[in-house]
């Protein structure tokens, strides 16, 4: 195993743009991305804003070069990943030994959801083109096929860090020599099924949630896909990638089905395996994406592990789920791109509605949006159920 | 990249944890599987909470890691096509019939994907790498792909890696509308030259080291995936390549299921690249699903242990005496070929 794993390029859609200078305009314009659901039809519209994609599926259909009835979840995917390619500069995907490592929660259960009313009347009745790509595998292998990629199709499921892991195992590849070019990254669209599930917790804000905030009383789900490009030493060549991807770990918190340890164990563990791995020191990291969903619990234990590893010297940090909404199996590749593209910007992104000093941490995130900063390193958190905790570190 | 097998797990339609001389037979378009005690390994209060797939998962975790002698595992890495159907079911039920109202938040917490992985580290307090691939019938290969490379990183290291799934009423019904199962016994079923097989489910985990030792009972000497081939003259030439690097082997394991249209292709390529070679096959035993290959290889792991392949197993010829090395071809629906080369220890 040698080499580097280079950040060609990066593509995203979410509840504040359809791609990434539309996404950095409403970070710099402080436009967060929540409102009253469009699409989604729930009986709990009135009640929790979200982060929506603004577009109807037959408008993103049109984008992606895909069927209409095909899920909301591969039409995001297709759109970001594609953007994640044309922004690098490579030749055509086909010269390249490449892989398609898409991660997401729930496959395509925004078209199971429709079927299933017909099914449970009737267990003869429902479209059979609404199931056929439940599987979360299956989302990945249409945006694979749409882009041309053979050599290496796989999906990571790991709850809200699934994304992030997707970019390990991307790495590895290429690391090993198995693979030239890896689109890495994750995909969720809203569904029924998640928003009622976090409600069932209750742990979904009625207002626009307030990550790192004391006021912190949830978060607001949201929606999209994020890929980078990762690649060799050798395809980086005819390049100007962005960064390097110089570390990741994962680690399990192994406290709880969904909750996180109040110390924050796994997130400890993630953050310093990556920190290892890159071979730096914590004072080395010149930024933080943070987790910050905005839940009590999150936040709280994402703080302290980052209070035990970075005191006495925090660097900026924000959740820019403060804008995009929690986009669950997304999150992680939405901000790997942000964090990635930050870096050779020098961009600290804001928290959007911070008032108010959290309690257990001495620390508070930036609030404003800006640009040409001098940092080196940067670190992307994305922790989940199941206690699956995954962290990044990008370099220049 | 290679590895050593140092313990295996397995919950499936067949006895547990040894494979038996004779062969449970079932009859119907589903084959279960044969529950074991499990309390054996897991709490009796947990238990009542627990779903099916995630008690099939840690059974089978924990046989592997006793069979191993390892308590505490560096990597837990496994693969499911579907996940935790039983529970997602249960809330997509109440979601639509309770018009989104009044839902309690159990079977949504065990729904995710990364329940059963979650629950393996929260059980064990295992604070290690952890991941779940969900690649349809590439998920196992996907799981010890990267348990390879994981151990490549660090040689001292033991990953636990295998797989899980589950059939349940509603997914059932609903593949069978696809026209995948027949209603058929499993003793005869690769031999009924008909469409339609037998669904299966299980799980099969397995403790992976680097190094050889007195504890590993085969080597993993190789994975390869191929995705939606061509043709079936494109799988030949890629079984040819891979041969070609790895050497012959003694025994071919393939993935026949009983549907025609799927084993054909077996026939085929066995004419041309495996004359002579005998030919085991598993899903008589286990029945088909996306992750059928780990049952495979819990099952060619103990015949390379024994240095013979049980009769029950052999689909043509005899077990060849002192068995080393064996191929397990899989494919699901000819787009999604998997192969698995195992040695002798």
């Amino acid at each position: 195993m040698s080499g580097n794993v280079w950040i060609a390029g990066g593509g995203v859609i979410c509840g504040i743009g359809d791609n990434l200078a539309a996404c950095l305009e409403a970070f710099e314009k402080m436009q967060p991305g929540m409102g009253t659901m469009q699409h989604l039809h729930s009986v709990h519209a009135p009640t929790f804003p979200v982060a929506e994609v603004k577009a109807d599926n037959t408008t993103l259909a049109a984008r992606a070069g895909m069927p209409e009835h095909w899920s909301r979840t591969a039409l995001l995917s297709m759109i970001a990943a594609r953007e994640a390619w044309d922004s690098t500069g490579l030749q055509a995907l086909s010269k390249y030994r490449a892989g398609l490592v898409s991660a997401n929660t729930v496959g395509g259960m925004d078209k199971t959801e429709g079927f299933m009313e017909a099914f449970l009347e009737n267990n003869t009745k429902g479209r059979l083109r609404d199931v056929v790509h439940h599987e979360c595998g299956s989302v990945t292998e249409l945006v694979a096929d749409a882009l041309g990629i053979r050599h290496h199709v796989s999906t990571i499921s790991t709850a809200c860090s699934s994304a992030a892991n997707a970019l390990m195992y991307g790495a590895r590849m290429i690391r090993n020599g198995l693979l030239d070019v890896v689109i890495a990254g994750g995909t969720d669209s809203l569904t029924r099924f998640t928003l009622n599930g976090f409600n069932t917790l209750m742990i979904l804000d009625q207002q626009p949630c307030r990550p790192f905030d004391d006021t912190r009383t949830g978060l607001n789900l949201g929606e999209g896909a994020g890929y980078v490009v990762l690649v060799s030493d050798e395809a980086a060549k005819d390049i100007q990638p962005w960064c390097r991807l110089s570390g990741f770990a994962n680690a399990n918190d192994a406290y709880h089905q969904t909750a996180s340890s109040p110390e924050g164990i796994g997130n400890y563990k993630a953050m310093k395996g990556a920190l290892d791995m890159s071979g730096l020191q914590p004072a080395d990291i010149g930024y933080i994406n943070l987790h910050g969903t905005g839940t009590q619990n999150n936040d709280s234990s994402e703080g302290l592990a980052i209070e035990r590893l970075f005191a006495p010297v925090f660097p900026p940090m924000s959740s820019t789920k403060s804008f995009t909404g929690h986009t669950l199996g997304a999150s992680g590749g939405i901000e790997a791109v942000f964090a990635a593209y930050g870096l050779k910007e020098g961009i600290i992104y804001p928290n959007a509605r911070f008032t108010t000093q959290m309690k257990e941490v001495p620390f508070a995130p930036a609030v404003a949006f800006s640009r040409g900063n001098a940092f080196r390193h940067v670190m992307s958190n994305s922790f989940g159920f199941g206690g699956n905790c995954s962290s990044l570190v990008f370099s220049k | 990249m290679k590895a050593y097998i140092q313990g295996t797990g397995c919950v499936s339609p067949q006895d547990s944890s040894v494979f038996p001389a004779t062969i449970r037979e079932y009859e119907g378009s589903r084959m279960l599987v044969a529950d074991p005690d499990y309390r054996q390994w897991i709490d009796v209060k947990q238990i009542r909470r627990m779903g099916r797939v995630i008690k099939m998962g840690v059974a089978a975790s924990h046989i592997s890691l006793q069979d191993a002698g390892v308590a505490m595992p560096d990597a837990i890495i496994m693969g499911t096509a579907y996940g935790c159907l039983a529970d997602t079911g249960v809330f997509l039920n109440k979601l639509v019939t309770q018009k989104e109202d009044m839902l309690t938040p159990t079977a949504f917490i065990q729904s995710t994907h990364n329940t059963v992985g979650g629950q393996i580290a929260l059980l064990l307090g295992c604070h290690a790498y952890n991941n779940t691939f969900v690649h349809g019938a590439f998920s196992v290969e996907h799981a010890l792909l990267d348990s390879l490379m994981f151990l490549g990183e660090d040689p001292s290291r033991k990953v636990l890696t295998g797989a899980v799934d589950e059939i349940t009423d509603y997914s059932h019904t609903i593949l069978s509308r696809f026209g995948l199962y027949k209603h058929t016994k499993n003793t005869g079923l690769l031999q009924s030259r008909t469409t339609g097989t037998i669904a299966g489910e299980g799980s099969a985990f397995f403790v992976l080291g680097a190094e050889k030792d007195a504890q590993s009972k085969a080597e993993l000497t190789a994975v390869e995936m191929l995705y939606k081939p061509a043709s079936a003259e494109e799988v030949r030439t890629h079984l040819e390549a891979f041969l070609k690097r790895h050497g012959d082997v003694d025994l071919l394991i393939t993935g026949r299921n009983g549907d025609v249209k799927d084993d054909a292709v077996y026939g085929t390529i066995e004419d041309a690249l495996f004359p002579q070679h005998p030919v085991a096959a598993f899903k008589h035993l286990c029945g088909e699903y996306p992750t059928a290959s780990a049952f495979a290889i819990w099952l060619g792991t103990l015949a390379l242990q024994n240095r013979e392949m049980p009769a029950a197993a052999m689909f043509k010829g005899a077990s060849p005496a002192n068995l080393k090395k064996i191929l397990i071809w899989n494919h699901q629906h000819t787009t999604h070929h998997s192969f698995i080369l195992l040695t002798a220890c």
